[in-house]
């Protein structure tokens, strides 16, 4: 049996422990995930989707239970060692996509590499240009991330995700903000990556058609794991 | 993206171009004060160093005399006399008590600079018909002109002052109708009478005082005013000019003389510099803190309107570190940015200020002393009150959870 590259265990997330707000989101999460794997996260709303997409992407910590990032278990390591972890093996795609306005396309692609290691150098470049080229935005690499349309930003935020060539790509409603055509456009294109580099795509979303055409849909409902 | 500039630097300096109207009125703001407290110091260095070569190239920082004499009653005690009225006595020219151990024991001070043995008394001085009273001071050359600049007052002939020789101020040789190598009778008031030669004309820029100055060698003037081998002024230089006071005080209370430091001696002037001095210390400091404060609410408006772009940075694995320096840098930049524009302005409004404010006779107000050092003490400020007031921003920009900025 292949070793899944994640995997959560007995994951709980409870907010304003100890007060009379305190509220479970999350209860007694079992799961994991494999290289190739292309699955969908779905659940109405407030079901705890978005949390559980957070604990994954290492934004979180669980209130009990373990998350294993190839079998390291990540509950002993500190800020800095989740950040460099989260940098390293997982890519985020959000509904909005939260491109730094300042840059242009090239440059926010780059960003990833450029935090991890301080200075922007040629391979950085041809990295983020071969990227964007993926995403079929070759032709836009030099505009301002805030001159582009809502699709072409979201592709641009996928390359991004991709810069690092992340093990695990994380999207929270990739598709939300774009009509169908430019949504079916993206969805397509993460669904190829997914393919040609063996990216694990983690998605949630609303949309049961494009649900349909992942390899595995996860229900969550009140905090749980709905069994299939 | 600049290759040698590392990620901190670029995100800080994009920030700033993005926000380019805030940037530009911040540093506005920081430019105007700090153009402020350049032009300032500027004018009162310039003010302040005018006056004090005035008073340092033409006076002892430090004058030490012979105490004051006072009346001693020779009468028994024990009779009783009604209505006894002890006068004050006539001040006669005495010398300084054993002013030759004094001397060496100053000169061995490691704050005096130079001290200069003087013997000074009136005199007359005599030209066939004309005849002038003058002050007459015999002095060491050597060491005298290290303390008054006379050098400098030269007009016509040299500095050499042999026995017979005597230096005099340009008015009282146009009085005496005299010129270089002429013969004069000099008497003292006390009786003594010697002819001693011109050798130099002085100008002081000062009528009165080029008038009455006349300058012979210390024995010649001990010989006219019959103090032989006694002096009647130490004058002395300091190392810290505002310490002389101090010294001066040190010095009376060790040795029975006086002691006036040009401190004393010029103490309206001296008041009027301290209180210009902490009135420019007051106006740096508020100065300052609008700066501080004027950064500060920039970049805590640009930490809230970039939340969600921090929050992106930490989940690509951008650690607290980082986005902390970030903010800190744009903090510093501004600060240095707005210091170079300031010292620009300042050094302008200080050229145009200073072509413009004349004296009645068109001479300078004060004069132009432009240091480079004042320059890179309010960049350094500037650039370190920059990053003092980013750090509150950049503390809570750098505190910022991902999970929470990207929801919004």
């Amino acid at each position: 049996m292949v070793e899944p590259i994640l995997q959560l265990e007995e994951i709980s997330k409870t907010y304003n422990v100890g007060e009379p707000s305190e509220v479970t989101v999350l209860q007694g999460i079992n799961l994991s995930f494999h290289k190739n794997e292309f699955v969908a996260i779905m659940g109405p709303s407030g079901s705890g989707k978005s949390t559980l997409l957070n604990i994954i992407g290492l934004l979180d910590r669980p209130t009990t239970g373990r998350l294993f990032i190839h079998g390291q278990d990540t509950q002993t390591l500190d800020d800095q060692a989740l950040t460099r972890l989260r940098g390293h093996n997982i890519g985020f795609v959000f509904q909005y996509h939260y491109l730094i306005s300042a840059f242009t396309a090239l440059e926010n692609v780059m960003m990833p590499q450029l935090v991890e290691q301080g200075f922007p150098n040629e391979a950085m470049k041809q990295r983020a240009a071969f990227l964007l080229e993926q995403v079929g935005l070759e032709k836009y690499i030099n505009n301002l991330a805030s001159k582009m349309s809502g699709g072409q930003q979201q592709r641009v935020a996928l390359a991004r995700a991709l810069a690092m060539n992340p093990d695990i790509l994380l999207a929270d409603e990739p598709t939300g903000n774009l009509d169908t055509q430019s949504a079916d456009a993206v969805f397509a294109l993460m669904r190829d990556i997914n393919q040609k580099n063996g990216t694990c795509f983690i998605i949630v979303t609303h949309n049961h058609e494009l649900a349909g055409l992942c390899d595995r849909i996860i229900t969550v409902v009140d905090g749980r794991i709905k069994p299939d | 993206m600049k290759n040698a500039l590392p990620f901190e630097w670029i995100v800080a300096v994009r920030f700033l171009y993005e926000g380019r109207m805030q940037t530009l009125f911040i540093i506005s703001g920081i430019a105007i004060g700090v153009g402020v407290i350049v032009f300032m110091s500027a004018v009162l260095t310039g003010v302040q160093a005018n006056f004090l070569k005035r008073v340092l190239t033409t006076q002892p920082q430090i004058q030490v005399m012979a105490m004051e004499q006072s009346a001693r009653p020779l009468r028994d005690p024990k009779v009783e006399i009604e209505d006894a009225i002890i006068q004050k006595p006539i001040q006669r020219v005495v010398s300084i008590d054993q002013w030759q151990s004094i001397l060496q024991q100053l000169r061995a001070q490691p704050d005096i600079v130079t001290v200069s043995p003087t013997v000074s008394g009136s005199a007359f001085v005599i030209r066939g018909e004309a005849s002038r009273s003058v002050t007459l001071t015999g002095i060491e050359p050597d060491t005298y002109f290290e303390i008054v600049k006379i050098p400098e007052y030269l007009i016509a002939g040299d500095l050499r002052l042999n026995s017979d020789m005597i230096m005099i101020g340009i008015e009282l040789a146009n009085d005496l109708g005299a010129k270089v190598g002429d013969k004069l009778n000099v008497n003292s008031a006390l009786g003594g009478r010697q002819v001693l030669t011109v050798s130099a004309l002085l100008d002081f820029g000062n009528k009165g005082a080029n008038q009455r100055s006349t300058f012979v060698g210390l024995r010649t003037a001990q010989s006219l005013l019959g103090m032989i081998g006694g002096v009647t002024t130490l004058d002395v230089t300091v190392q810290d000019i505002y310490a002389a006071e101090m010294i001066a005080q040190h010095i009376a209370a060790s040795n029975k003389v006086v002691a006036d430091s040009w401190i004393k001696t010029n103490a309206q002037f001296f008041s009027a510099v301290q209180a210009q001095k902490s009135t420019n210390t007051l106006i740096r400091l508020f100065v300052g803190l609008s700066v501080a404060f004027g950064i500060a609410a920039v970049l805590v408006v640009s930490v809230i309107q970039r939340s969600k772009e921090v929050g992106i940075l930490r989940a690509m694995g951008t650690t607290r570190g980082q986005i902390m320096r970030v903010f800190l840098l744009q903090g510093g930049l501004l600060g240095f940015a707005g210091s170079v524009v300031g010292a620009i302005l300042g050094t302008t409004a200080l050229i145009y200020w200073h072509a413009l404010a004349r004296q009645a006779d068109g001479s300078e107000i004060f004069p132009l002393i432009i240091e480079n050092q004042l320059f890179v003490y309010t960049a350094v400020l500037a650039t370190a009150t920059g990053l003092l007031a980013a750090t509150a921003p950049a503390l809570r920009a750098a505190k910022l959870d991902p999970v929470v900025a990207i929801r919004g």
